[in-house]
């Protein structure tokens, strides 16, 4: 008997099985599986529209990230240099070649160096743009693709996130459907980002920047829109 | 130095007396902030009760179907181009690390923090078979440099001084360069990231653990703050994940309730900071991610816990809320428990997996306080579980003879009413007498490991059976 059908046996016997699983259990077992029924979500998460967003920027700075609030789009490439040259560093970034974060007119920035792909070493920022925000924690969901690598989150010192109005969620159980909805079987990575990166593993001192980065700026394209729309 | 290899449970005794008295070790412990941090969290949710028995209610349901969930689990991280690896004990599932190791000629292996690889003492073996493991969690680099167990499942490294971290960096750092005597926290955690950052770039496989195992998707799902657990899984060729079947959960909403509790117990924060769903290699098309995806399954001990007065314990989610709130504990540290998993859900846990004989001084270095119990999200009776455990002992013969003649002696008079109010009687008059002077007893004979540190109150006057009768009632 290979391990497996040794330690599937011993389950069974411990949960005093003699046969097979009762098929009605068995379908009902199968129906809570594809059914996705939320449990409880609490009710800071229940939230929508305009009361979702100001949740989600209070909670994502309660995590020390830093949210930029501007108009459209066209603000961006501003935001992004205004936040580089106010850390004092450089004007070069490396950008997830995401077709939605080229429609940004970075032509309006030009003093940006952007660099397009997947993070070297020796890259300081990286810019995504995420799947979606969560304004129960203030977290944002980024997923791997061929246009979003995931690597981008944590090499680079500092990472902005460009976050669409129209991506900001109650909680993890709306970005769960959403994500489903967009692409059925879940991408290789999902990363779920509550705040810039830290430790308190030297006598409970928080430091940010253990490995990912010291800083997580987000960028909120807050264009008036409804929330929970795209 | 690993547990696993060297269990140490059983001079608990000696090991906390040597805690009591290690100064260094009660500077470094000195006060726990989790606890302040995890109030604040909880009173931030109302709806954190409601959450507990949910999440308890959750965990039972995956417990009692989980040869379903578990293949249904297997075939779905099949279906997503990953591979499970089964393994009943220890020795197996190190053997199953080594070989998708030595698949890819690994040199160097990047680790995140996980209890099972302390569990299986993985990184002894790997040294032995010619492969580097490397800590990237900076605490469990701190004692992997310091060639130290864990003694917190969280922070692992909370029993050593900033002092000494960078004593510990000055000796192993030379190698890199690294020559100055650091004094701040700022400068230990720099020149670490540097350190890791190449190791991370260099390794040729990527091992972590799992907070869950999601049935749904075939997932296993990471939480930590530093990031660590991303770096380790994305940039090696091969991802392995050290998980046990109790890890298991149906769907990601079931995950997403557990997880509200979870850094909320552990840290008292919100969220971690790093929550990572993890589903398979890396697609076609994708820029990054490990090109191989693996999960070992270990039992060692756990399936054999189904349907005993210990199932509960499965529910664990390895949250520390228990470590944080136990006087024991923070007394005498996560080592004086001589085995992977400290504090109260250690005194559980040990017996089960390494055996009541090795480790029954655990479940008795408890005063039953009921802490771990009110503050477990996942509603676990730590207490109860203890109590079994001791009952247990007894049973085998385990414990010490002079408790077990004591018990014996104290069930004979129990039984014969009129003898046990007469000792009583006798021994309230004694004890009155003696102490009438001061009021208390400073020292008694055959109980002087109990007057050693504390006064024992003297008997005023009647036994509380003679005050009832005299009340009539």
């Amino acid at each position: 008997m290979s391990a497996r059908e040794q330690m599937l046996a011993d389950v069974r016997r411990a949960l005093g099985r003699k046969g097979p699983l009762d098929a009605a259990i068995r379908a009902s077992l199968e129906t809570r599986l594809k059914g996705h029924k939320p449990n409880l979500v609490p009710r800071r998460g229940q939230v929508r529209g305009r009361e979702a967003i100001e949740a989600f920027v209070r909670m994502a700075e309660f995590s020390l990230a830093t949210v930029k609030r501007v108009h459209g789009e066209n603000e961006v490439p501003a935001a992004v240099a205004d936040y580089l040259k106010g850390q004092n560093l450089a004007p070069r970034l490396r950008m997830a070649p995401d077709p939605q974060l080229d429609a940004i007119p970075w032509g309006a920035a030009p003093m940006l160096q952007i660099a397009r792909g997947k993070p070297d070493p020796s890259d300081e920022v990286g810019l995504g743009g995420a799947f979606a925000a969560i304004a129960e924690t203030g977290t944002l969901m980024l997923r791997s693709g061929p246009d979003s690598p995931s690597t981008l989150n944590f090499l680079p010192e500092t990472h902005i996130v460009v976050v669409k109005a129209g991506a900001v969620l109650g909680s993890y159980e709306n970005a769960w459907a959403r994500l489903r909805q967009a692409q059925g079987a879940l991408p290789r990575t999902v990363n779920l980002i509550t705040g810039p990166s830290r430790s308190g593993d030297i006598e409970q001192t928080l430091q940010l920047g253990a490995h990912g980065p010291r800083r997580l700026h987000i960028v909120l394209v807050d264009d008036g829109s409804e929330s929970g729309r795209r | 130095m690993s547990f696993a290899q060297n269990p140490m449970s059983r001079s608990f005794k000696a090991n906390a007396g040597a805690a009591l008295r290690d100064r260094t070790l009660q500077r470094a412990m000195g006060y726990l902030g989790f606890r302040e941090k995890r109030l604040e969290a909880v009173a931030r949710l109302p709806e954190f009760e409601a959450l507990r028995d949910q999440a308890r209610e959750i965990k039972n349901h995956t417990l009692a179907h989980l040869d379903f969930y578990l293949e249904a689990y297997e075939a779905k991280v099949l279906e997503s181009g990953g591979q499970v690896h089964w393994c009943r004990t220890p020795d197996e599932a190190r053997r199953a690390v080594l070989a998708l190791c030595r698949s890819v000629g690994a040199r160097t292996v990047t680790r995140g923090k996980t209890m099972i690889g302390e569990e299986i003492a993985l990184n002894p073996f790997l040294e032995e078979n010619g492969i580097q493991p490397v800590e990237t969690d900076l605490g469990e680099y701190i004692i992997q440099l310091r060639s130290e167990p864990p003694s917190h499942i969280i922070a692992p490294a909370i029993h050593v001084t900033k002092e000494q971290v960078a004593e510990t960096f000055l000796a192993k750092h030379a190698a890199y360069g690294k020559t100055r005597l650091l004094t701040e926290p700022r400068e230990m955690l720099e020149e670490a990231r540097g350190i890791l950052r190449d190791k991370f770039l260099r390794a040729d496989v990527g091992i972590t653990g799992a907070n869950f195992l999601v049935a749904e998707t075939g997932s296993s799902i990471i939480v930590t703050n530093e990031g660590n657990g991303d770096l380790t899984q994305l940039l090696p060729k091969i991802h392995i994940v050290l998980a046990t079947p109790e890890k298991l959960v149906p769907t990601l909403e079931d995950a997403s309730t557990i997880l509200r509790l979870l850094a909320r117990s552990a840290t008292g924060q919100e969220y971690s900071v790093y929550t990572t769903v993890s589903t398979g290699p890396r697609r076609a098309g994708d820029l990054d991610g490990p090109a191989q995806y693996h999960v070992v399954i270990l039992d060692n001990g756990r399936t054999a816990m189904l349907g005993t007065e210990f199932q509960d314990m499965l529910r664990c989610i390895r949250c520390s809320a228990c470590l944080n709130h136990c006087p024991v504990y923070n007394a005498v540290g996560g080592h004086a428990y001589g085995w992977v998993y400290p504090g109260p859900m250690g005194s559980v846990l040990t017996p089960s997996l390494i055996g009541v004989d090795q480790a029954g001084a655990l479940p008795n270095a408890s005063t039953f306080c009921g802490k771990c119990e009110s503050v477990c999200p996942m509603k676990i009776p730590l207490p109860k579980m203890m109590r079994h455990w001791r009952e247990r002992e007894h049973e085998a013969k385990l414990s010490p003879v002079l408790a077990r003649w004591g018990l014996k002696a104290w069930a004979f008079a129990a039984r014969r009413p009129l003898l046990y109010r007469a000792m009583t009687r006798w021994a309230a008059a004694i004890l009155g007498a003696l102490g009438r002077r001061h009021g208390n007893l400073a020292n008694l004979p055959l109980a002087s490991g109990w007057t050693e540190f504390r006064d024992l109150p003297a008997p005023e006057g009647k036994t509380f059976h003679a005050l009832w009768a005299e009340r009539g009632r």
